[in-house]
């Protein structure tokens, strides 16, 4: 199922801004990517061009090629809503659609695929809530709004939601930010199981995170002010972390910015 | 968000960050001068609000009753108006009828207007677009009534005739769309349709509104399964919208059942002999048309108790309204916070 991502070259702009420089890297399938780096350095716009989310906003374009496998997801024949169904994503804030309930959240994408038979919905949303470590929490109540779960919960989930299509890759854009240490633990630990099936990328601001979840460790960091980012340096996590190439990704792990 | 014309609001009963509801009042008051005298005048005004819908309410009651008392026909079911004389006979059916008509086609076309003006403007217009489309619409709030009426019966209703004979050609089979020998201007049908465009501002301004509330969260959440935007929209944009919506409607259908002026002036009475159609394509009067075009000859205690019985319906059904907006709103309410 999990799908290798090749990045070549990557520039993204906002209309004219150049936000982000030079992007080159490949992600193993099965495999878990973090992201890291200082504020506004672009690993958020970067993960958001892996399923084509920043042309969402107004402005947003790339140059350069970015490859599920043998796939060019900028071909001009590739639909970004098909995109979107194969590299699923899962947000900062948890949110899930306010109005549904715990089911109908984790079935919303199923139906917009047109799957409308009731059998195979309730396995699936079973099977996505297991896979999510939720279904033991929330058997009892699928029809209650999903809004009133706790934090951790609403996050996993989102991530029920996510895996529920079947995606070849799963995007986490900093998915522990808005949440307690316990229920960044329940996270973590299902990362760990779900890299078995999907390639993982994940953005995350704890430098901690990324050392215990990731098996590939990417820095980014801005060139300077009002520059555009770039990827300084990727590399397997214990070699980043503990005897980097660049003096700048050395910087910023050890604490001394950012 | 919800706006709503009872005057009561989803976020009324939501307790506020130290568990109180916000109508609690708080304790700080001093017993100074300055405090006592604000709040003894804010107090009274509240009292006075109280009063002068009680007193209102009182008052019509007591003039209806005793006309209804005389009333030698059934007053929910007849559709005869002979408020005075000897043997008064009068019934609110055909006003009843009439009222609900009209504003039943004006909600069948500004409803789904109203919502795509709003979701063209909030979700598909270029933003150089979405300013200037708002005012516009909104323009639309600015025109008084009697303009409605007068534009309709002078301008809008050359047009109407060829409309209204399709209708009746093709759907004439069902009673709703039979014949009723008025010319299309004069008829429910083309007062529901001026009744339309009078009720879309507002209905297109709340659902506006809340759908440019919706969080971007929730559209990304839906474009990030692979929505496209309409499925978007249907998935994040529509149910977070929904109570708006509906408080708009409520609003457009509170201002379309007692619409007065543009109405009278287009719709052509019934000749009191006539026999009853359910025909879209009559004429016919509404609770408030009725009462205005009669207002002049209020001469006898008997005859005006008889049309403020007939204002006490059209009160009574804009509050039903009300209530069961409210009781939609609420239902969901739970899913929307």
């Amino acid at each position: 199922m999990a799908k290798r991502i090749d990045v070549k070259d990557l520039d993204i702009y906002y209309g004219d801004f150049k936000a982000v420089e030079g992007v080159s890297m490949t992600v193993e399938p099965r495999s878990v990517t973090a992201f890291i780096g200082p504020s506004g350095c672009g690993k958020s716009t970067v993960l958001r061009t892996l399923n084509r989310m920043h042309e969402v906003i107004p402005g947003g374009r790339v140059d350069g090629k970015v490859m599920l496998d043998d796939q060019d997801l900028y071909a001009p024949s590739m639909d970004p809503v098909a995109v979107r169904r194969t590299v699923g994503m899962v947000f900062q804030r948890p949110n899930p659609f306010p109005t549904m309930s715990i089911k109908d959240n984790v079935a919303a994408g199923l139906r917009l695929n047109g799957i409308k038979d009731k059998k195979r919905l309730d396995e699936t949303v079973e099977k996505s809530l297991r896979g999510a470590n939720l279904w033991s929490e929330v058997k009892d109540r699928l029809d209650k709004p999903g809004a009133g779960l706790s934090g951790g919960q609403q996050q996993r989930l989102c991530i029920a939601r996510a895996i529920a299509v079947n995606p070849q890759v799963l995007l986490m854009d900093e998915p522990c930010s808005a949440l307690d240490p316990i229920s960044t633990l329940a996270i973590e630990d299902l990362i760990n199981e779900l890299k078995s099936q999907y390639t993982i990328v994940i953005v995350t601001h704890n430098m901690q995170q990324a050392a215990r979840v990731s098996d590939q460790t990417a820095f980014f960091n801005l060139k300077a002010t009002g520059q555009p980012g770039r990827l300084v340096e990727v590399g397997s996590t214990q070699k980043i972390f503990s005897n980097p190439e660049q003096q700048a990704t050395e910087d910023y792990i050890s604490g001394r910015f950012g | 968000m919800s706006t709503s014309i009872t005057g009561h609001s989803v976020t009324d009963d939501l307790p506020g960050p130290d568990g109180r509801s916000p109508h609690d009042g708080d304790r700080a008051g001093t017993g100074r001068l300055g405090d006592r005298l604000f709040g003894g005048a804010a107090t009274g005004s509240g009292l006075v609000v109280v009063a002068l819908v009680t007193l209102v309410g009182l008052f019509l009651v007591m003039q209806a009753v005793p006309s209804l008392l005389n009333n030698n026909a059934n007053f929910l079911t007849s559709t005869e108006w002979v408020p005075s004389g000897s043997e008064p006979r009068f019934g609110i059916a055909a006003l009843l009828w009439a009222t609900v008509v009209t504003s039943v086609i004006a909600m069948v076309i500004a409803v789904p207007l109203g919502v795509a003006v709003a979701l063209f403007i909030t979700q598909y217009a270029p933003a150089w677009l979405a300013k200037p489309a708002a005012t516009t619409v909104d323009l639309l709030a600015a025109v008084p009534s009697i303009v409605y009426g007068f534009w309709g019966l002078t301008i809008a209703g050359q047009f109407i005739d060829p409309v209204t004979g399709f209708l009746q050609r093709t759907l004439g089979w069902i009673p709703f769309f039979g014949d009723a020998g008025f010319s299309g201007r004069s008829t429910l049908f083309f007062a529901g349709m001026i009744l339309a465009i009078m009720i879309l501002p507002i209905i297109t301004a709340i659902s506006r509104e809340v759908f440019a509330q919706v969080p971007v969260a929730h559209k990304e959440g839906a474009l990030a399964l692979g929505a496209t935007q309409w499925e978007m929209i249907r998935t994040a944009v529509l149910p977070f919208g929904k109570p708006g919506v509906i408080s708009g409607a409520m609003l457009g259908l509170g201002r379309a059942l007692g619409e007065t002026l543009a109405v009278m002036i287009l719709l052509s009475t019934l000749n009191p002999t006539a026999s009853w159609s359910w025909s879209v394509f009559n004429g016919g009067e509404t609770f408030a048309s009725k009462i205005a075009l009669n207002a002049g000859e209020f001469d006898s205690p008997q005859k005006t108790g008889a049309y403020i019985a007939a204002g006490l319906v059209l009160f009574i059904l804009t509050f039903l309204v009300n209530a069961v907006a409210r009781i939609v709103i609420e239902r969901r309410k739970a899913f929307s916070e």
